[in-house]
């Protein structure tokens, strides 16, 4: 057994969090919830560049994957960086229209896998919204066995995180499969997008614990930092037990999904249950130990805090994710 | 021990629900942390108060009714229960007006209670500085003697609803040779819109302009603005920051409401198959229930002369998680819904974070309870 990631992971991972360190990430999150995503697409560019698009695209359609190990490091950085925009569900898709093959798969995998196409995706019952649809060249929209192209965003729904703007895909669209092959390829997509969403959380979850430790080491009341007192410290190292139990979970469902185990979705659930639920008391934690400035949109901190929560809920709730632990 | 009101707090109840019934808005009023629905909430302010029932609690020469706290309880229950508007005048009600019943002069209270009561001044609270939050005493704005007053000159932050308000109250340094930090402070109220004062509003967490930053440049304030003796601010201050922590902030009546809000939410969304959310809503029903009853105990201690003390430490750690847990049930029953920012419950949540922040962060809040209330030894601060 070896449960650790290889040389070549790790200097994924390296380069791209380089990459998104050297980019200004948070302007291009503040223009996105403004409706301009022209700086948020620059950065998904540079990302597909470095081949994350094409790791959930299988290599006869132009991809390299599916990867999950990669696809979690990946996500991990792209979370801990706050990157915006639809890729849980750029990813989710590729592997949707991979599963599913024919005319759809041609048509849109190599550029998803390019990043040339950026698209959002909603799966009947793992929540109603599709992210960024204005965004996107188009939403994928699974009901049943049937898989609809809807190219018409309509109005965003104001979300409790801005820079994930909501859209209720409108009825209709062109259907471009159905079938159970649809059914089958809808639940590995989801699954996917269930395990691309726990990797974002703990990301952020991360970037949420290292930006607040850095804080109360630096902010002073009573005459010497706030990170000195005991009631803080415990907070801090509750947080970091939290998100750290959480990643080997992360990682072992990135081995059961690679290995198409057959409990691989429950595995996947355990990891978003505490992937979400980590990241969530992350933030809970950052806004209490900034205190007030912490409650202010003037932090950057501020997009991390409000998207910890719609990621633990999106793309199946904790409660959801421990239904599906139990069925196996 | 008995749970019964008094006939005259029933009577007060009956009246309090006739008039709410009849003027509470058909339709929830803009958030109050918008310039539109500052405004609307002013406006409201009046039109409660021309029904007599701004402030039951004080006495009738300043607009009040006189009613005890119980009176005082059972009025919250049914103001919030009719789903009336949230008080934009709350920080003068709640934290200078009880300073001003204790410490201010006859002068004072007639001038400033009763444009508060009528929604016609409305007042910040401006105690916070970027480098004294938990640790108040470290503040150094300073208020210098000039003739027939004061001038006042530093920078006070983190003031509710400043950038929409007329007036605030905060303390100053007016000793910087004090010997220790608590001491040479006054407290003092001046206006918002006087010369030398500029707000800049600060953007809350959901981008609403609520608080605001206030820069203070040799802003002169007349004498009668000093409330209590010059150089007594901080033991003038702490009498109130009791009732900040305590029951008139978060009046058990606005829980009670929330928590039957809650159990419509679940018996129309709930899944009957998940037992641990109904947990969750039975918890919020168990927590309201808890609530008031420890406040009408506090209420009958007090009403038997006992004052308050470190007491309030309790209830404000208790309210304040108490409030996010239930805001969180809410947002569990609406599932992958909860995400879109514009009902009742998002606004109810973001509110609710801030809890354990303001009024003395619920850290320091625990410290005071093992120190004060479980005798533990005082830890190095
Ligand atoms: C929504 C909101 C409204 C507000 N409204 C007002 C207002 O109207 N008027 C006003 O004057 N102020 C207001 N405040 C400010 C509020 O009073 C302060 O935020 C609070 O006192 C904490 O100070 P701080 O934010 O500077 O945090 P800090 O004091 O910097 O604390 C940072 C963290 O360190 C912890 N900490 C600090 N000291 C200790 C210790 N000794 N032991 C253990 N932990 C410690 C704190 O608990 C906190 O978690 C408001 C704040 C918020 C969030």
């Amino acid at each position: 057994m070896r449960f650790l990631l290889t040389d070549e992971q790790r200097e994924f991972a390296r380069s791209l969090d380089a990459l998104l360190t050297a980019a200004d990430v948070p302007s291009a999150v503040r223009a996105w919830a403004a409706g301009d995503h022209a700086p948020g697409l620059a950065l998904w560019r540079r990302a597909a560049e470095a081949g994350v698009f094409a790791l959930a695209v299988p290599e006869a359609y132009g991809g390299v994957g599916p990867l999950p190990v990669e696809t979690a490091v990946a996500c991990g950085e792209l979370g801990r960086h706050g990157v915006p925009g639809p890729v849980v569900e750029s990813l989710a898709a590729g592997v949707l229209l991979g599963s599913v093959g024919g005319a759809a798969a041609k048509e849109w995998l190599p550029g998803i896998a390019s990043g040339t196409e950026v698209v959002s995706l909603v799966v009947a019952g793992y929540g109603p919204y599709a992210l960024d649809a204005d965004a996107a060249g188009a939403v994928f929209v699974v009901a049943g066995d049937e898989l609809r192209v809807v190219r018409d965003p309509g109005e965003p729904t104001p979300s409790l995180d801005p820079a994930r703007r909501l859209f209720r895909p409108a009825e209709g669209g062109e259907v471009v499969a159905s079938g159970a092959r649809v059914r089958e390829a809808a639940r590995a997509a989801a699954a996917w997008a269930t395990f691309a969403t726990a990797a974002q959380a703990l990301g952020c979850g991360e970037a949420l614990l290292r930006a607040t430790v850095a804080y109360v080491k630096q902010r002073t009341q009573f005459g010497g930092p706030v990170g000195s007192f005991q009631a803080v410290k415990h907070r801090l190292a509750d947080t970091l037990l939290g998100l750290e139990f959480a990643r080997p979970l992360l990682y072992g469902a990135a081995v059961e999904l690679a290995g198409d185990a057959p409990g691989a979705g429950a595995a996947v659930a355990a990891a978003k249950v505490a992937a979400g639920e980590a990241a969530y008391a992350a933030a809970r934690t950052a806004l209490q130990l900034h205190g007030a400035v912490g409650y202010t949109e003037e932090l950057d901190l501020a997009w991390w805090l409000r998207r910890a929560r719609p990621l633990r809920d999106a793309w199946g709730t904790p409660s959801a994710c421990r239904a599906r632990v139990l069925a196996g | 021990m008995e749970l019964a009101q008094t006939a005259r707090t029933e009577a007060l109840r009956a009246e309090a629900r006739a008039w709410l019934r009849a003027h509470v808005p058909a339709r929830p009023l803009p958030s109050l942390e918008t310039a539109e629905g500052f405004a609307a909430h002013r406006a409201w302010e009046a039109e409660l108060h021309g029904g007599g029932w701004s402030v039951p609690s004080w006495p009738e020469e300043y607009g009040g009714r006189g009613a005890d706290l119980f009176g005082w309880l059972a009025f919250e229950e049914e103001y919030w229960a009719a789903g009336a508007p949230g008080r934009v005048s709350q920080n003068g009600i709640s934290l200078l007006a009880p300073t001003l019943f204790d410490h201010g002069t006859a002068e004072q209270r007639a001038r400033v209670l009763p444009p508060m009561a009528s929604g016609e001044v409305i007042w910040a609270q401006a105690w916070s500085e970027p480098e004294a939050g938990s640790d108040l005493a470290a503040l150094r704005s300073r208020a210098v003697r000039t003739e027939g007053g004061w001038l006042l000159s530093g920078q006070k932050t983190w003031s509710s609803r400043a950038a929409f308000a007329d007036r605030a109250f905060g303390i100053f340094r007016t000793d910087p040779g004090a010997a220790k930090p608590h001491q040479g402070l006054t407290y003092l109220m001046f206006g918002l819109r006087d010369p030398g004062v500029t707000v800049r509003p600060v953007g809350r967490l959901d981008g609403k302009p609520a608080f605001a930053e206030i820069f203070l440049d040799e802003v002169f304030v007349p004498d009668a603005e000093v409330l209590g003796e010059p150089g007594q601010g901080w033991r003038i201050a702490m009498s109130a920051t009791g009732n900040e922590r305590g029951l008139t902030l978060r009046s058990p009546g606005r829980f009670l409401a929330a928590a039957d809000r809650l159990v419509e939410l679940w018996r129309a969304v709930g899944d009957p198959a998940d037992t641990a959310l109904r947990d969750r809503v039975a918890d919020a029903v168990i927590g309201a229930r808890a609530y008031r009853l420890f406040t009408a105990a506090s209420a009958s201690r007090f009403a038997a002369g006992a004052a308050l003390g470190a007491e309030s430490s309790l209830n404000k750690v208790f309210w304040s998680e108490y409030d996010i847990a239930l805001h969180e049930t809410a947002l569990d029953l609406l599932g992958p819904e909860a995400e879109a920012a514009d009902g009742p419950w998002a606004e109810g949540y973001v509110f609710a974070l801030a809890g354990p922040v303001y009024a003395g962060t619920n850290e320091i809040q625990r410290d005071i309870i093992a120190e004060r209330l479980l005798g533990l030894p005082k830890g190095r601060r």
